[in-house]
């Protein structure tokens, strides 16, 4: 056995698939986590998985697939990443299906595939309506299996506070809050990945569950780590209204027909059932009539909040659509749909057999994340062995799944998820074995004061957390914290009221040093905790304001109608790479455009060589310092995007 | 409509001092469920006395039913707070942990011997390695329907809840991991160590530990077939005995 070893945090599907594979390859892994594993939030994905198999014969495949990829997320990402992520998906998709995944099967027996948002293929491998579920089992399984066998040992119910470096800057361990004890000590380890997934909490109520803080990326954001991209936030465009989350209505419930619209009269008080087709405004289907209800979700979410809030057509005068699956048989959407029609009908009390689901959207994913190197091969591909694969900007500190930046650009198709979270946990691992095996230094070789000094330093700040008695309570102001970044950094962005809420934050984080620890005891309290991480998501909703004021165009799902560039409605993306090669070539035939053409293809290239770059947050005296990196468009040219 | 919410919750510290119950009254607001309830009181932890007390411990996750995690014993029955909505619930609304597992605090319980159980049984498929081996093995959609529902099963709990012969004091599998033997033992790979897996249940706390009560199948919030898992297992179990006497 190897006596060296790595520190993964987090145990969903990114931070299983690395436990998993670097245990095949005789790596010994300490697994941390909140919860047992089992319970993480990738269980909450619905939809699919992402794989070009093409079982249906359409001549779908992974260039289709990596095309669809880079411009769904408006060539933000970077593309050897995507490309392979992509040219992997049907390899994983099989391995999964090998691991157990009860996958839906055509009648020869083979898995089926669905069609998603932001693609004309049935590319999405299904598990009935819990996809996500059923990876993460899968994966769970395999890793029970190794700790059985000894090479995995499981810490739940424990909480990463930050990593521990060594003088050089290097991260040689963990500082590990056992969350019954309340004992806090270091754990050595030669590299620590963070796979703690995405930092939804940050809004208060969203389709994440309730660990998705974001508290341990932004602890590494506060050690000096680089966080990428933090103002992409990805609205879904369905979810349900509640009190205490908002539960996604999945993208699939669009993929299996379901049709979005209002009544074209505002504040028709009739039941949805009594108003007759031709009172019903199927907006998408006429706005887009060629990917109609299955427009990419950035666009779908601004399009339903522009009939809401503009249009003023929403359900009842309130802030919500029909989403209508009615004209289905109860046994075609039982058996395509089951497990998600049960949580709208469970939580809401509607039976959405007969009667059209009332959706709304809410915020569901970061495309930003923490910053995480690559290495790409010359054919624009990623070198598997590259220890730089998934490092983040503090050596020895890695970051996978939807805690990092990449894959996604400014916007993420559906069902690329669970995809990009297995696929950076299977691809990171041979790189970061070569890496921990080639540290010039083994941890156990540190100095013990290292550990000691960091150790010393997290229990004195929580002790300091315990004493405080101010007047604050802690849930109360996350609440507050929350509405002000829903009202203000969600669909539609404008720069005065961002302005207005970074002061805001600014009060906020006043506010919480008036913070009293509502809860002072030694055993299992959660508080001390919360208001640990509180103090992350201030920080963390700085990044993302910050980064909103900052960028000033509209991409992906940083939607500023200000700076719109307004795309000729006849316009085609393919006339942009004509101009792009006239302009290389030295002569653009200006006479040869529309002129109308001509004009946003002008706009559109100054845009881009502006802002087609990545944002990156790096800590300065209390606040993110924002600056750009250029993005590596290498292998697909950067054009318009256009889904009608 | 009511203005308020009363609750009645079972606290206990710690893990090994008593129990105690806590009334708790908050504003009613529609379209609360438990979990809403308790997340009101942590924002305003005050009992209906008036008196500033710690706000209530309890565990959740995903808050749509499919990560187990929020299990607990409302008006005396075994379900997710996430799921439980105050308008359909008898008030005042009772909590309390659930009796089948260790309390770790509040409504907190430690499920560890449910995992321990998966381990027994071998809940996993046995992998040459992770490289590409190409695709699994063609499948019906009848086999599919039938794993994917045993495959839905989220731990929570709910099932050795409402079952009479599991207890503290014994080591009773469950008809959870009974469900998941099955679940393998009919996968087209896993099921290379079916018999093991039928050797594990054969032992003290396997299936002849199941009292026929049928409880299980009730309190599933999954609708999990679990009495027909547990009759198909019994049949595997009796005829993998019968194989051990004419093999002996």
């Amino acid at each position: 056995m190897n006596k060296r070893r790595v520190i993964v945090i987090g145990g969903g599907l990114a931070g299983l698939a690395a436990t998993m594979k670097m245990a095949e390859l005789g790596m010994s892994i300490l697994l941390v986590s909140f919860l047992p594993v089992k319970r993480s939030h990738s269980v909450c994905a619905q939809g699919g998985i992402n794989g070009a198999v093409n079982i249906k014969g359409e001549g779908d495949s992974p260039e289709i697939h990596f095309y669809d990829t880079v411009k769904g997320g408006d060539f933000l990402a970077h593309q050897p990443l995507c490309k392979d992520m992509c040219l992997h998906a049907p390899y994983i998709i099989n391995l999964m299906d090998r691991l157990g995944v009860t996958f839906n099967r055509t009648p020869e027996g083979n898995l089926d595939f669905r069609r998603f948002g932001g693609t004309l293929y049935h590319r999405t491998a299904f598990a009935g309506a819990t996809t996500g579920q059923q990876l993460l089992y899968a994966l769970d399984e395999q890793v029970r299996h190794f700790e059985v066998q000894g090479l995995v040992e499981k810490m739940e119910w424990h909480e990463y506070l930050g990593a521990v470096l060594n003088d050089d800057g290097r991260c040689v361990g963990a500082i590990i809050h056992n969350l019954r004890s309340g004992e806090i000590k270091a754990e050595k380890g030669d590299a620590v990945i963070l796979a703690t997934g995405g930092p939804g909490l940050v809004y208060g109520r969203t389709t994440n569950s309730m660990v998705c803080t974001g508290t341990a990326v932004t602890s590494a954001y506060l050690q000096g780590a680089k966080y990428g991209n933090g103002e992409f936030i990805q609205i879904h465009p369905s979810a349900i209204p509640g009190r205490d989350k908002l539960r996604l209505m999945s993208e699939s419930a669009r993929g299996e027909g379901g049709r979005v619209w209002v009544p074209r009269k505002a504040g028709d008080s009739r039941k949805p059932r009594e108003i007759p087709e031709k009172e019903r405004f199927y907006f998408l289907e006429e706005r887009y009539p060629l990917f109609g209800n299955l427009v990419p979700r950035d666009v779908g979410a601004r399009e339903i909040y522009d009939i809401c809030v503009n249009d003023k057509l929403g359900v009842h005068g309130e802030m919500k659509v029909y989403l209508d699956l009615t004209h289905h048989t109860r046994e075609f959407l039982d058996h395509r749909l089951g497990g998600i029609l049960e949580i709208y009908e469970k939580f809401t009390g509607v039976d959405p057999h007969e009667e059209p689901m009332e959706i709304f959207p809410a915020v569901h994913y970061s495309m930003g994340g923490i910053w995480t190197d690559y290495t790409r091969t010359e054919d624009g591909l990623i070198d598997h062995q590259s220890p730089n694969n998934q490092m983040t900007s503090i050596t020895g500190l890695y970051a996978a799944g939807e805690a990092d930046y990449q894959y996604h650009g400014g916007n993420r198709l559906g069902a690329n998820s669970l995809l990009s979270c297995i696929y950076t946990g299977l691809m990171m691992s041979p790189g970061v074995i070569n890496y921990v095996n080639n540290v010039p230094e083994s941890v156990e070789d540190v100095a013990e004061n290292v550990f000691a000094d960091a150790t010393r330093q997290w229990q004195e700040k929580f002790s300091e957390i315990k004493g405080m008695s101010g007047k604050e309570n802690p849930y109360a102001l996350h609440r507050e914290m929350a509405e002000e970044m829903i009202s203000n950094v969600l669909i539609v962005r404008d720069n005065s009221k961002l302005k207005s809420t970074l002061d805001k934050i600014d009060e906020f984080e006043s506010r919480w040093k008036n913070i009293k620890c509502v809860d002072t005891t030694d055993w299992s309290n959660p508080v001390p905790s919360f208001i640990n991480q509180l103090w992350n998501m201030i920080q963390l909703s700085k990044i993302i304001t910050k980064g909103a004021l900052l960028r000033d165009e509209f991409r992906g799902s940083h939607y500023k109608p200000e700076f719109d560039l307004s795309q000729p409605s006849d316009f085609k993306p393919e006339t942009y790479l004509e101009f792009e090669k006239q302009k290389e070539a030295g002569i653009v035939k200006e006479n040869a455009f529309e002129p109308e053409h001509l004009a946003y293809m002008k706009r559109f290239s100054v845009n881009n060589k502006k802002w087609l770059k990545t944002t990156i947050a790096t800590y300065k005296e209390g606040r993110p310092e924002i600056s750009y990196e250029e993005v590596d468009t290498s292998l697909i040219a950067p054009r318009p995007r256009k889904y009608d | 409509m009511p203005d308020t919410v009363t609750l009645k919750i079972k606290r206990q510290d710690s893990e090994t001092s008593d129990s105690y119950w806590e009334t708790f009254t908050i504003p009613y607001i529609p379209r609360s469920n438990v979990i809403s309830c308790l997340m009101d009181i942590q924002a305003n932890p005050v009992n209906a006395k008036g008196e500033e007390v710690t706000p209530v411990v309890w565990e959740s996750n995903c808050l749509e039913e499919v990560c187990g995690a929020c299990t607990m014993v409302i008006n005396g029955k075994v379900h997710q707070s996430c799921s439980a909505l105050v308008d359909q619930l008898e008030k005042p609304i009772s909590l309390e942990p659930m009796s089948k597992f260790p309390v770790v605090r509040d409504l907190a319980v430690d499920r560890a011997r449910m995992f321990g159980a998966l381990k027994k049984v071998q809940a996993w498929v046995t992998a040459d390695g992770y490289h590409d081996l190409g695709p699994g093995e063609r499948e019906s959609t009848s086999h599919q329907e039938v794993a994917y529902k045993l495959s839905e099963c989220m731990t929570c709990g709910c099932c050795v809840e409402a079952c009479p012969q599991y207890s503290l004091s014994n080591n009773f599998l469950g008809a959870a991991a009974i469900s998941q033997s099955r679940l393998f033992n009919m996968h087209p790979t896993a099921k290379n160590i079916a018999d093991e897996r039928l050797d594990t249940l054969m032992q003290k706390g396997g299936i002849a530990d199941c009292g026929n009560a049928q409880n299980c199948v009730e309190a599933c919030p999954k609708s999990i077939p679990l009495t027909e898992s547990i009759a198909e297992m019994g049949r595997q179990v009796s005829g993998k005995f019968w194989r051990n006497i004419f093999q002996a």
